[in-house]
C-alpha cells in the first residue's frame, strides 16, 4: 500500500478538506488504486526531457501597466457569505 | 418542396437564413424551442437553469434592429444553451456544485461576451459533472442528464447536459468545455458534433477553472457547418487571458468544401488499442469504416503509431487534479459561494467544514490526489515526470503530422455506457476518456462527428484531430465525411415514444444527496 490512512488524513489536512471515518477509509483504497496504476509511468526513460506545461511555445506574454476600471466594492462584494462595511468577514485569525 | 419540421428540430445555418430572410422572427425560434424543453426536460433533465427572460429580450433586440434594416450577424437570433461553468453576469454560475450555489457572476466571461454581440438567445444553464471532473454527468450536484438515445444511459460527461440538451433539440447550439474529452466524449455518446479548438484558439476569461493547462471551451451543435459558425463566434485573441493566443481568425466556413482529395489521413494504432486493449468491436468497425469513406473520397489513410499515448490515463490524472487542487483552493466560503453554518473553533475549522459540505466525493478526491501528487517529496516521482512523459506525448504527435494533416480513430472505446454502471470504479470510468485526453496533452485540436450507430441503436463519433491550430483542415475533412453520411440526420426517438414519464421517475430515485 503505498498511502496509509493517516497520510490520507495530512493530505486532507493540507487540502483543507475535513473526511468522516468513512470517506478517509473509502479514499484510501481507492487513491491507493488510482497510485497503483501511476507506477507505470516509472518504466518510462525521461532523462533529458524538458516538462510540458503549455501546448503552444509562448514566452512571456507582458502588457503596460496602465490602469483601467475594475468592480466597484459594491460587486465585488455582492457574493460574500459574510461581509462587513466593504470588507470580507471571516472568523478571528490572530489571537 | 416546403419545409414542414418544426423549427426546433432545424440547424442554426438553416434556421440563420430563415431569420435574415425574415421569414421568421427570432421570438418564433425561441417560442418553437421552448415549447421543445417544455415538453422533454422534465423526463432528460439537460438544464439546471432556464432564463426565459433573458433570451426573449435578445430575441426582442435582434428582432427589433433586424426590423430597423441593421445587417446582423450570421448566428443572430440562434438559441444557444451554456454549460454552467461560464461567468454571466446576472445569471447564477454554480459548476453544479454545492459549494457555488447563489453565486451570480459580476462579469462575463470571454466567450458570452462574444455570444452576446453575436445576438445569440441564451436558453440557460446545462447539468455537467461538478467542476467539470467525469464522463458521465453523473457527478453533479443537480442529478443526472439521461442520453436521448436511451433513457437509462449516460449523455457522458462532463458537457452532458449541453450535449444532450442539442441532440433533443431543446437548443440549437450549445458551449461546453473540453479539459480531457468532456466535449468530444458526450457529443460520440450522443451522436451530434462537438469540437474542441487548439490550447489557446478561444477566451478562457471567465471560464471556471478545473485544469488550466488543458481546459479549453468549444461548441456542440448538429452538424459541421454549424460548428464552424459557432467556431466564428468563439475563436480569437483576448488579453485577459495570458495564454489566449494572437494569431488571425479564418471564416471557417471557407473550409466547409466537400472535398478531401490528396488529404493525408493517419488512423492512430493506440486510439484503437489502449495497452494492447482494443475498443468495442462496433465502435472499430465504425471507425474503419469512416477511414475507408475518406479513402472513397479521394484521401490518403494508413495506420500511423505513437507509442507514449499508451501512458495517457496516468500522465492526464495526475497533471489535471494537481492543477485542479490549486484552482479550487479558491473555494473557502470568504468571497463567494457557500460557507458553513456548523459552530467552528478557528478559520482552519472553517475552511474544512465549509469545502467538507461544498465538494462531492470526485471533486475531493481528485483535489487529495492532486495535493498529494504536489506534496513535498513527491513532486519529481508525480507531477514532473507527467509532464515529461507530457512532452513525449506530444512529440509523437509532432512525427506524426510531419507526413500526415489529420489523425482520426475512435472518441471513445465504448458507446454510452448505463448509468450508475462506472460510478463505483474511479479508474472504469476515467478509461472513457483514453482516446481523447492525450489531443489535451498535446494542446490540439479535435472534434468528434458521427459515424455509425452500434447494434442496439447507440451513437459512435469519429474522432479527428488537427496540427496546433489546424482546425480549419480538420473541419473540411469533417464536412466532408459527414456530407457523404445520413448519420448527423438521425434523430434519438426515445423520449418520443412515452418513455420519458417513466424515466423521469427513475431520475427522481437517482436523485439522491452525494453519499
Amino acid at each position: 500500500m503505498l498511502l496509509t490512512p493517516e497520510e490520507v488524513e495530512h493530505v486532507a489536512l493540507l487540502a483543507r478538506l475535513e473526511l468522516t471515518d468513512e470517506e478517509r477509509e473509502r479514499f484510501t483504497s481507492q487513491l491507493n488504486s488510482i497510485l497503483e496504476h501511476f507506477e507505470q509511468l516509472r518504466a518510462v526513460d525521461t532523462s533529458g526531457v524538458p516538462p510540458m506545461s503549455h501546448a503552444i511555445a509562448m514566452a512571456n506574454v507582458l502588457r503596460e501597466d496602465e490602469p483601467a476600471p475594475s468592480l466597484s466594492p459594491e460587486d465585488a462584494l455582492q457574493n460574500a457569505p459574510d461581509r462587513s462595511d466593504d470588507c470580507f468577514r471571516v472568523p478571528r485569525v490572530i489571537e | 418542396m416546403s419545409d414542414t419540421r418544426e423549427l426546433y428540430d432545424q440547424t442554426a445555418h438553416e434556421l440563420s437564413d430563415l431569420l435574415s430572410t425574415k421569414q421568421v422572427s427570432a421570438r418564433e425560434v425561441l417560442d418553437s424551442v421552448w415549447n421543445r424543453i417544455t415538453a422533454v426536460d422534465e423526463a432528460l433533465h439537460a438544464y439546471i437553469l432556464l432564463t426565459r427572460d433573458v433570451a426573449e429580450q435578445q430575441a426582442r433586440e435582434v428582432d427589433e434592429r433586424r426590423a430597423k434594416g441593421e445587417a446582423l450577424p450570421a448566428m443572430a437570433g440562434v438559441p444557444i444553451a451554456l454549460k454552467d461553468i461560464y461567468c454571466t453576469k446576472g445569471i447564477e454560475t454554480t459548476c453544479c456544485s454545492k459549494i457555488l450555489r447563489g453565486f451570480v457572476p459580476p462579469y462575463d466571461a470571454g466567450v458570452i461576451e462574444r455570444c452576446r454581440r453575436h445576438g445569440l438567445v441564451f436558453l440557460g444553464k446545462t447539468n455537467m459533472d461538478e467542476f467539470a471532473m467525469g464522463s458521465s454527468t453523473e457527478n453533479s450536484s443537480r442529478g443526472v442528464t439521461h442520453n436521448p438515445w436511451d433513457m437509462e444511459r449516460v449523455p457522458g460527461g462532463s458537457s452532458g447536459g449541453s450535449v444532450a440538451a442539442v441532440t433533443a433539440s431543446e437548443a440549437i447550439v450549445a458551449m461546453g468545455t473540453d479539459t480531457g474529452g468532456s466535449i468530444r466524449q458526450p457529443a460520440s455518446f450522443c451522436g451530434v458534433v462537438g469540437l474542441k479548438p487548439t490550447y489557446g484558439r478561444v477566451s478562457r476569461y471567465g471560464v471556471i477553472a478545473f485544469a488550466s493547462s488543458l481546459d479549453q471551451v468549444g461548441p456542440i451543435t448538429k452538424d459541421v457547418r454549424d460548428c464552424a459558425l459557432m467556431l466564428n463566434v468563439l475563436a480569437g485573441h483576448d488579453p485577459r487571458d495570458s495564454t489566449s493566443i494572437d494569431a488571425p481568425t479564418p471564416d471557417y466556413t471557407k473550409s466547409l468544401l466537400p472535398d478531401v482529395k490528396g488529404l493525408r489521413v493517419g488512423l492512430v494504432k493506440e486510439f484503437m488499442e489502449y495497452q494492447g486493449v482494443g475498443v468495442d468491436a462496433e465502435v472499430a468497425a465504425a471507425v474503419r469504416a469512416a477511414v475507408g469513406r475518406l479513402e472513397e473520397l479521394g484521401a490518403t489513410c494508413d495506420e500511423v503509431s505513437l507509442p507514449y499515448l499508451n501512458y495517457s490515463i496516468p500522465v492526464y490524472y495526475i497533471i489535471a487534479p494537481a492543477e485542479a487542487s490549486s484552482n479550487l483552493a479558491r473555494y473557502d466560503g470568504v468571497q463567494y459561494g457557500h460557507r458553513t453554518r456548523q459552530p467552528i473553533a478557528d478559520i482552519i475549522e472553517m475552511y474544512r467544514k465549509t469545502r467538507d459540505e461544498g465538494f462531492g466525493s470526485e471533486v475531493k478526491r481528485r483535489i487529495m490526489l492532486g495535493t498529494y501528487a504536489l506534496s513535498a517529496g513527491y513532486y519529481d516521482a508525480y507531477y514532473l515526470k507527467a509532464s515529461q512523459v507530457r512532452t513525449l506525448i506530444r512529440r509523437d504527435f509532432d512525427r506524426a503530422f510531419e507526413d500526415h494533416d489529420i489523425l482520426v480513430g475512435p472518441v471513445s472505446p465504448t458507446v454510452a455506457f448505463r448509468l450508475g454502471e462506472k460510478t463505483e470504479d474511479p479508474v472504469a470510468m476515467y478509461l472513457s476518456d483514453v482516446c481523447t485526453i492525450s489531443v489535451n496533452m498535446g494542446g490540439l485540436p479535435g472534434m468528434s462527428v458521427p459515424c455509425g450507430f452500434s447494434s442496439e441503436g447507440l451513437p459512435i463519433g469519429l474522432h479527428i484531430v488537427g496540427k496546433p491550430l489546424g482546425e480549419e483542415t480538420m473541419l473540411r475533412a469533417a464536412y466532408a465525411y459527414e456530407q457523404s453520411t445520413d448519420f448527423h440526420r438521425r434523430k434519438a426517438v426515445s423520449i418520443l415514444t412515452g418513455e420519458g414519464r417513466r424515466c423521469a421517475v427513475v431520475r427522481e430515485q437517482r436523485r439522491s444527496p452525494d453519499p
